[in-house]
């Protein structure tokens, strides 16, 4: 598939833009801070209806205007599709599709697919587990749209579950200190301690029986991702260890479930040597025993705490070179082929699904050296569509020769 | 800002669901461009809503009365019991005419973020009514969302001891609807729920 037309009205610098597009490499360069990415990122919150760049949506929309407007037309095999995004900072977002309004601007999700390479990946290696699960998460969603559903239901469950636990524990000590001590005690008669016990539970099922959605879906995708990952990474980069990736769950299958949580000391599950990886338990129903086994076993400290302590929005994807793992001991460069790894596996695994995705390479080849440049040039060029943005025409491969856009001063100009 | 009284009407008709600043505007004017009686007659319902409608001491819905007009009716099965969240739920199967037993309104459903626990919703009342071992059946009917498919487990627990026969409303196909147009989430519960078709 690939954009064929893309229009922006009070989107980030844009009070409006038309960009033609067609098949094959685009490039938009211009100096830093003129908006090269502000164009690439409007095509990505198409895809995934957020944006690579900012995890609220206000920022995108100009200074001083209400709401911003994305426009896409799609092709794919020769059909067209108009998708029509509202961005309404705070409230809603609405969509039409083909000029026709669509009740929930998450069923345009997966018209328009693509890959986002920029140069933020790199904490996919270095940042958070959070980047991480972001990344599968993300993947699952532009694979099947109705995990937004799964993931958005798994999140509402942590917050009714993650309120009840502070209910509770106001409830127990009799209101924490800076809260009015009536509250507290209006807390414990209407909640009382038993009551937040048996209501718990229910929660406890409804999080496991979501959280196994969830957890089956990456394993899955785990175990989809890894040959392409280490594929990728030994074209990327000969020479180096091969990498692999293991999810690491706060669950555990490798013997009977004992309390890792109070052994551990600081009741921390997940954080002191729980067994890694599920092997290709995917089961669901399996999967939701095991999650509930588990939050019994951490009950106690998640009721100190005040916080749910195992379940998919804790754990992790290792990603390790040879026998290493890559956070940590990685070089700069590895680190940026691992990155790069990832998001190719993640184009490989979309392109098996269902034809090629968008590539967009926001600001990449600066990042890389000439070698690595070379490479992902070479592995990119023969997609459908690929968007590049660079600051300076050397940034931009010799082997991606196509469109050329000048970016400068908020206009958008085609020069080749 | 409009003068006082205007204003205030326009503040107050703002605080109704569903209502914004600009249809509070538009409606308070409508009021005032209006016919007096009309005007008086409206203020008079008003008031008189508060002061006449409770709720039904058996089942919580709105009533009349001490009870409600379903649960004064004798010919309505009382072995049968459909738990709602809301008044509004009742009125919604009532125009079905599918259902002949009676109702039980929670006024609400459990949800933490919003400090509603089992509580703060006419449980303990449900449990009252079935001691007596008339009702046989309990249908859990509150609303196919997260909170709901919660307040329904919850109930589903506390009843079981008591060997009712306990019964969720199915979730699935929009009826007279095209199956290419359900949702993902929809029609995989459709898919969990399918049943033997008898021939």
């Amino acid at each position: 598939m690939h954009v064929a037309h893309l229009s922006l009205t009070d989107f980030r610098s844009y009070a409006s833009a038309e960009v033609a597009l067609e098949p094959g490499v685009t490039a938009f360069v211009g100096p830093n801070g003129q908006g090269k990415t502000n164009l690439v990122e409007a095509v990505g919150y198409v895809a995934s209806h957020s944006s690579h760049r900012v995890a609220g949506d206000a920022p995108l929309v100009r200074q001083g205007a209400a709401r911003a407007i994305v426009r896409a037309l799609i092709v794919r095999d020769d059909r067209r599709a108009l998708i029509e995004l509202e961005i309404n900072p705070g409230r809603a977002n609405r969509a039409r599709l083909n000029r026709a309004p669509i009740a929930r601007p998450r069923d345009t999700l997966g018209l328009l697919r693509s890959v986002l390479f920029a140069p933020e990946d790199l904490a996919l290696v270095k940042g958070d587990p959070a980047e991480r699960r972001r990344f599968l998460d993300d993947l699952l969603v532009a694979r099947a749209p109705r995990f937004a559903g799964v993931r958005a239901d798994y999140d509402r469950v942590l917050k009714q579950r993650g309120a009840l636990l502070r209910t509770a524990a106001a409830a127990r000590r009799g209101g924490p200190p800076g809260r009015r001590r009536a509250e507290a005690e209006a807390a414990f008669s209407a909640a009382g301690a038993g009551d937040v016990l048996s209501t718990l539970e229910v929660w406890d099922a409804h999080l496991a029986a979501h959280g196994a959605e969830l957890l089956a879906a990456r394993l899955e995708l785990v175990e989809a991702l890894r040959p392409l990952v280490a594929g990728a990474y030994a074209a990327l980069a000969p020479s180096s260890a091969a990498a692999d990736l293991v999810y690491r769950s706060t669950l555990s299958t490798g013997g009977p479930p004992d309390g890792d949580a109070d052994r551990d000391g600081d009741g921390v599950p997940g954080a002191h040597g729980l067994s890694t990886g599920l092997g290709k338990s995917v089961d669901r129903a399996v999967l939701a025993e095991l999650l509930r086994a588990r939050l019994l076993e951490v009950r106690q400290a998640e009721l100190e705490r005040s916080v749910t302590l195992v379940g998919p929005h804790r754990d992790d994807l290792l990603l390790s070179l040879g026998d290493m793992p890559a956070r940590g001991y990685a070089s700069h460069g590895e680190s940026w082929s691992f990155a790069l790894a990832l998001k190719l596996a993640a184009f490989e695994l979309l392109r098996a699904d269902d034809g090629d995705p968008v590539l967009i390479l926001d600001d990449v080849f600066a990042e890389l050296d000439s070698h690595r440049r070379r490479r992902l040039a070479e592995i990119v060029a023969p997609a459908e569509q690929v968007l590049i943005t660079a600051a300076v025409a050397e940034d931009v491969p010799a082997e991606l020769t196509g469109a050329w856009f000048d970016v400068a001063e908020g206009g958008v100009a085609r020069v080749r | 800002m409009y003068e006082g009284v205007v204003q205030n009407l326009i503040d107050e008709l703002g605080m109704l669901p569903g209502v914004g600043p600009k249809s509070a505007q538009r409606i308070a004017f409508h009021l005032l461009a209006a016919d007096p009686a009309d005007v008086k007659r409206l203020a008079h319902v008003l008031l008189e809503v508060k002061a006449k409608v409770r709720f039904c001491q058996v089942c919580g819905n709105v009533a009349a009365e001490e009870q409600c007009r379903i649960c004064r009716d004798a010919r309505r099965d009382p072995h049968v019991i459909c738990v709602v969240e809301e008044s509004k739920d009742v009125v919604a199967i009532e125009k079905t005419r599918e259902f002949r037993g009676r109702y039980h309104v929670l006024g609400g459903a459990i949800s933490p973020i919003d400090g509603i626990g089992p509580d703060d919703l006419r449980v303990r009342e449900l449990m009252t009514r079935l001691a007596d071992g008339v009702v046989t059946e309990l249908i859990l009917a509150t609303d196919p969302n997260l909170e709901g498919e919660a307040t329904a487990t919850y109930l589903a627990r506390l009843v079981k001891p008591m060997g009712l026969k306990v019964t969720r409303l199915a979730s699935g196909l929009p009826v007279g609807g095209d199956l290419e147009y359900a949702d993902e989430v929809t029609l995989g519960r459709a898919f969990e729920g399918r049943r033997l078709l008898d021939v």
